[in-house]
């Protein structure tokens, strides 16, 4: 079957951190609105809604997908709309539904987003909504949280000898480095690399400043066929790829736990569809919710051969003239709003490939990549935009 | 969240007696039991049986987890570990009766059964392996 091209025309987001004063319908509509506004769209175009979600059983409000659609003013129009649950990555797999429902044919405008309100729950409910993507019998219910997985991807990079335990730091000092430059980030402070290092531990050998945080907001992005997009914007990308792969749900159930696979593969199948290699790549955003998973992800998506010596040694930032990475401060520094954390990703590399992300600027930016990843690997998207 | 007695109740094989699978098919052993090999797929139907996993084995990753708030608070912080058993498979678990900084990678452990967790004062206590140093 032919597939069309789409296009992204427009995207928007919340301020992303602890928004005591918002509701999660209000922050799911400010992302919206922001942007429809950016693709000059009155919203009588669009034609689905799918939305990432992560928490909404434990918030007790689930089927998000017909209240997004009330409160953004569409459940009068009775457009399509569609949840979408896959733990971290849930934002880039409604990015992808999305695509594939433009490209299809079955839809012509579709609005992407993703929303998450922590805040609303008590610590025990947010480390349980974290420890629900693992293997609720066989690892959470053993007594491994998330970040203890994580924690030994990491000892088990430093034991063989794949990364020092500095550069796997290096991950969040880099992603705080560009926070100071987003002003919708949680976190707009540099860092040092002792700060990672001598905070408290959450799961040793990683302390609080090698997870993401609890945040609050939400992101959008507005989708239509590439061939229609001059119609509303001069602002707009091409989707070059958008993939998806699958892995096993318990992280030891892999031959290996220093590589994810389901990256790897997800990321051949973009760039062959995108007729690129990762060297072509100009700027990513990858899912540091821990530091040792933005280390692994430039390795896996073949990015740089060695994740945290890159962020150690400065590869990554925007100005380097290299392949800069997370530049809209990752999740560690702007903030992780599980089911926004992917459609935020793609928020950003919107506004470096149209020039418009102000000092944080990659120069000449072409090919942009987002990396989503549900629990430890098991499911992940990789897509990739291309500048117009 | 607390469990219904019965989604415990019918994982005790695996959680008390580390019973696990193998696939008469390709030989594969599979912890925690699976009916279906994930290899050989359909040409493996019906052909999974029982398989008692070594209880022995060696540390292949460890962290001690300061911060799992809702499981085992009284314990905290504690240790978790990846082990390589002696079949060859990776099974994940807690680490008790050893002083944290005597964990190493390749250290030998075996599996003994301890109380996990339970859902509040009235609910179902979690019981099921733990491992602990093989002296």
């Amino acid at each position: 079957m032919k597939m069309r091209e789409v296009a992204v025309i427009g995207a928007g987001s919340t301020k992303f951190g602890e928004l005591w004063g918002q509701s999660f319908r209000a922050l799911g509509l400010e992302a919206g609105m922001k942007a429809m506004a950016s693709a000059n769209l009155a919203g009588d175009e669009i034609d689905a809604i799918y939305i990432g979600n992560m928490s909404s059983r434990l918030t007790k409000q689930q089927h998000i997908d017909a209240l997004v659609a009330d409160y953004t003013g569409m459940a009068g129009k009775h457009i399509a709309s569609t949840s979408i649950e896959a733990g971290g990555a849930s934002g880039g797999v409604a990015f992808r539904q999305g695509v594939m429902a433009v490209a299809s044919g079955m839809h012509d405008v579709v609005i992407v987003g993703g929303a998450e309100k922590m805040t609303d729950l008590d610590d025990d409910s947010v480390n349980e909504v974290m420890n629900a993507t693992t293997d609720a019998d066989w690892e959470a219910g053993m007594g491994l949280s998330l970040t203890s997985l994580y924690a030994m991807i990491a000892r088990r990079m430093v034991h063989e000898g794949l990364a020092t335990r500095e550069e796997i730091a290096a991950c969040a000092y880099n992603s705080h480095f560009h926070g100071q430059f987003n002003k919708d980030a949680q976190f707009r402070k540099e860092i040092k690399l002792d700060t990672v290092l001598r905070a408290g531990p959450t799961a040793e050998p990683l302390t609080m400043f090698d997870g993401a945080p609890i945040s609050d907001g939400a992101s959008a992005v507005i989708l239509c066929p590439l061939e229609d997009a001059k119609k509303y914007t001069d602002n707009y990308v091409k989707v070059a790829a958008t993939a998806q792969a699958s892995d096993t749900l318990a992280l030891f159930q892999r031959k290996s736990i220093t590589e994810f696979e389901a990256t790897k593969v997800a990321a051949q199948q973009a760039y062959a569809a995108a007729g690129i290699t990762a060297k072509d790549i100009n700027v990513a955003e990858v899912h540091d919710d821990y530091t040792v998973a933005g280390c692994m992800a430039l390795q896996d998506l073949g990015l740089y051969k060695n994740g945290g010596k890159a962020f150690l040694e400065g590869c990554t930032k925007f100005d380097a003239g290299k392949i800069a990475v997370n530049t809209s401060g990752g999740l560690k520094a702007k903030g992780y709003p599980i089911g926004a954390a992917g459609v935020s990703q793609i928020v950003e590399l919107y506004q470096q490939l149209t020039n418009n992300a102000g000092d944080r600027q990659v120069k000449d930016a072409k090919y942009g990549l987002a990396q989503s990843v549900g629990g430890t690997g098991s499911a992940v998207t990789v897509s990739i935009l291309e500048a117009m | 969240m607390a469990m219904v007695s019965a989604r415990e109740w019918r994982e005790i094989p695996g959680r008390y007696n580390l019973i696990g699978s193998k696939c008469e098919n390709c030989g594969k052993i599979f912890f925690p039991s699976r009916s279906f090999c994930p290899d050989c797929r359909r040409a493996g139907m019906g052909k999974m049986v029982p398989f008692n996993m070594s209880r022995k084995g060696e540390v292949y990753s460890f962290s001690i987890n300061h911060d799992a708030s809702g499981f085992n608070n009284r314990m905290m912080p504690y240790a978790v570990a990846m082990i390589k058993n002696d079949d060859g498979v990776l099974i994940a678990g807690q680490l008790v009766d050893v002083e944290f900084d005597k964990i190493q990678i390749g250290m030998r452990v075996k599996a003994v059964m301890r109380k996990l967790n339970e859902d509040g004062e009235a609910g179902v206590i979690h019981y099921g392996f733990k491992f602990v140093p093989d002296e």
